[in-house]
């Protein structure tokens, strides 16, 4: 081990080729990482934001606020169930809007939401015509004080401030009084307008082991509950997003797998004359090994740490809202950790090649 | 076949040993033939023959690198005929020191860190092997380039690495692969002269394979191997 740590530290310029390969390598496995946490992010912070022991749709929803609709009646049983002790109505529209400053074409996404119970770090519902924003929404101009123009209707909102990490669907989040919200919604989308008392989903709060079924079981199914990270899961698209990103994310474990696997696969036939000198001094084919295994992983270490410095550096370049990135500590350990996985097991590929080094290669079996 | 005449302890016994290749076609190719050699505590034999006689194998089964297809191998009074391949790497840390026919030193740890691989490889004494490295390199005359690397210094002075290396372990006997193959006349008698000294000081026992006769006389005897078969 220390023999592979002062090759490490005497030839650097030897693993040079391998921690380039393997620093761009981990640079795209954070990256895409980054990318998937981030567009999850954007597509959630609503659902997760809700402080809520069950979020209720109607029965063929499919956990979407578009096609739920829950009446006045439905609403009345849920409130009846055993275990809940609050429940309050939401909805949600999403539209293009205007943003005063911005060119006529120039829309800013946003999804406007009307709530009755407030979400996690979102204050109670403004005033008629008013709504909190997701702070991503100054990627497009917006500042507090600005009234914004939704929808094709031109549905004037004011907003009066800023709140984070609430996005729905990978749009700007509006946090509005249930009023505005359906006003808007009616303004905007004739065909999908809602009476009064009519909401698409329910927030429920209260206590019990599994308040989602229990509500389903009240309702005779007419109702569809999950639990906020249920309804994180079921939101469409999330599933297949977060499942074609670890697919891609998986190739790259792979690829740099192989390639670990072949440069130190490269390195023992380069070194088999070498090893050959060390087994007949003594050295076991174990101590060979754990040699390469050690230098595999210090190298990808080093790669690994360059390439998160990198992406780091990046995030913070970039202007809020330009792409959804989101870097997390928990996102640099696992590429790490799946690297130094692939870096272990692309040295197996070498085991076999180092047991058959013999040592009386060292002294040659001819003369 | 020959025998050391008035050694009173043995650092080698060879008793009979074959070795026979396989090879592909299933035909049989043998490499040593019934060979019998006995070499003294201290004695220094120059194994002479021509390319392709056995004497590298010979070399190879004395020093736990081969395997012998029968016959018995006694290593300073181990018995190594039956060994198998983790007790063969345990005999080469403690028993046997090599000098390779092209030095063969580890090319990015200096003089002193090439001594003391076969500690990091074996037992692992640190400070004692530390300090046996220094008097090893002090006593070869390399004291002052402990740490340069193989590459900053000359032919004569690897070659005296390597012996220091062979030595580092207190062998019961030192095999060295045609040890002056890569000099020239005037470095090689001083590296046959080298070895005949610290051999002899050291009471240690060695085989030198060759086909340079001229060296012949540093060592106490000569034994000459011809189609794997040991002549006197």
């Amino acid at each position: 081990m220390k023999l592979a740590l002062t090759e490490l530290r005497r030839r650097p310029g030897r693993f040079t080729t391998a921690t380039v390969i393997l620093t761009l390598i981990a640079i795209l496995l954070m990256f895409l990482g980054g990318l998937l946490d981030g567009l999850i992010a954007s597509s959630t912070g609503a659902i997760r934001a809700q402080n809520a022991d069950a979020i209720v749709y109607s029965d063929t929803a499919q956990a979407s606020f578009v096609r739920s609709r829950i009446e006045p009646e439905l609403r009345a049983i849920v409130e009846t169930v055993d275990g809940v002790d609050e429940v309050g109505g939401i909805g949600n529209v999403q539209l293009g809007a205007r943003v005063p400053g911005n060119g006529p074409r120039d829309l800013a996404s946003v999804a406007l939401f009307g709530y009755e119970l407030a979400p996690d770090g979102v204050p109670d519902a403004p005033p008629y015509g008013q709504a909190w924003a997701d702070e991503t929404i100054k990627a497009d101009g917006v500042e507090e004080g600005m009234t914004i123009e939704v929808g094709p209707a031109r549905t004037p909102i004011e907003i009066i401030g800023f709140v984070a990490d609430t996005n729905f669907n990978g749009q700007s989040s509006l946090w509005a009084s249930p009023d505005t919200w359906r006003d808007t919604l009616s303004a905007n989308r004739p065909d999908a307008q809602l009476a009064p008392g009519v909401f698409q989903g329910l927030i429920v709060r209260g206590d019990g082991d599994d308040l989602p079924a229990a509500i389903d079981a009240a309702t005779d199914a007419a109702t569809d509950s999950y639990t906020v990270e249920g309804a994180v899961d079921a939101i469409p698209g999330v599933a297949e997003q977060t499942a074609t990103f670890n697919q891609i994310i998986g190739v790259t474990v792979a690829i740099a797998l192989v390639v670990i696997g072949l440069f130190f696969a490269l390195l023992t036939v380069e070194r088999t004359s070498l090893y050959g000198v060390l087994k007949a001094l003594g050295a076991k084919s174990s101590t060979i090994f754990a040699g390469l295994i050690v230098q595999a992983v210090v190298v990808t270490a080093i790669a690994t740490l360059i390439a998160g410095s990198l992406v780091v550096i990046l995030d913070l370049l970039l202007p809020p809202g330009s792409i959804p990135l989101l870097v997390t500590p928990g996102r640099l350990a696992l590429s790490v950790a799946l690297l130094i996985v692939a870096a272990v097991l692309g040295c197996a590929f070498s085991l076999r090649r180092v047991l058959r080094i013999d040592p009386a290669s060292a002294i040659g079996t001819t003369s | 076949m020959t025998s050391a005449p008035a050694a009173v302890s043995t650092a080698l016994q060879l008793n009979d040993v074959r070795k026979v290749y396989t090879m592909g076609d299933g035909s049989d190719v043998v490499a040593l033939d019934h060979a019998t050699l006995t070499l003294g505590s201290d004695e220094i034999v120059a194994l002479v023959g021509p390319s392709g006689s056995g004497k590298t194998t010979l070399c190879s089964i004395a020093g736990g690198i081969l395997s012998a297809t029968a016959g018995r191998i006694v290593v300073g009074g181990e018995d190594i005929s039956d060994h198998d391949a983790k007790e063969l790497t345990k005999f080469r840390q403690e028993k046997v020191g090599f000098v390779f026919q092209s030095v063969n030193l580890v090319p990015f740890l200096n003089a002193r860190e090439n001594l003391l691989v076969v500690d990091e490889l074996g037992k692992r004494t640190g400070a004692a092997a530390k300090a046996r490295a220094d008097q090893l390199l002090d006593e070869l005359g390399l004291a002052d380039r402990a740490k340069n690397l193989p590459s900053q210094l000359s032919g004569g002075q690897r070659q005296r690495v390597a012996i220091g290396r062979a030595l580092m372990n207190d062998p019961a006997l030192v095999l060295f692969d045609e040890p002056t193959s890569a000099l020239d006349t005037k470095l090689g008698e001083q590296v046959m002269e080298l070895i005949q000294n610290e051999m002899k000081s050291r009471g240690t026992a060695a085989i030198v394979v060759t086909h340079d006769e001229r060296i012949t006389h540093y060592c106490d005897r000569s034994v000459h191997i011809v189609d794997g078969r040991l002549e006197a």
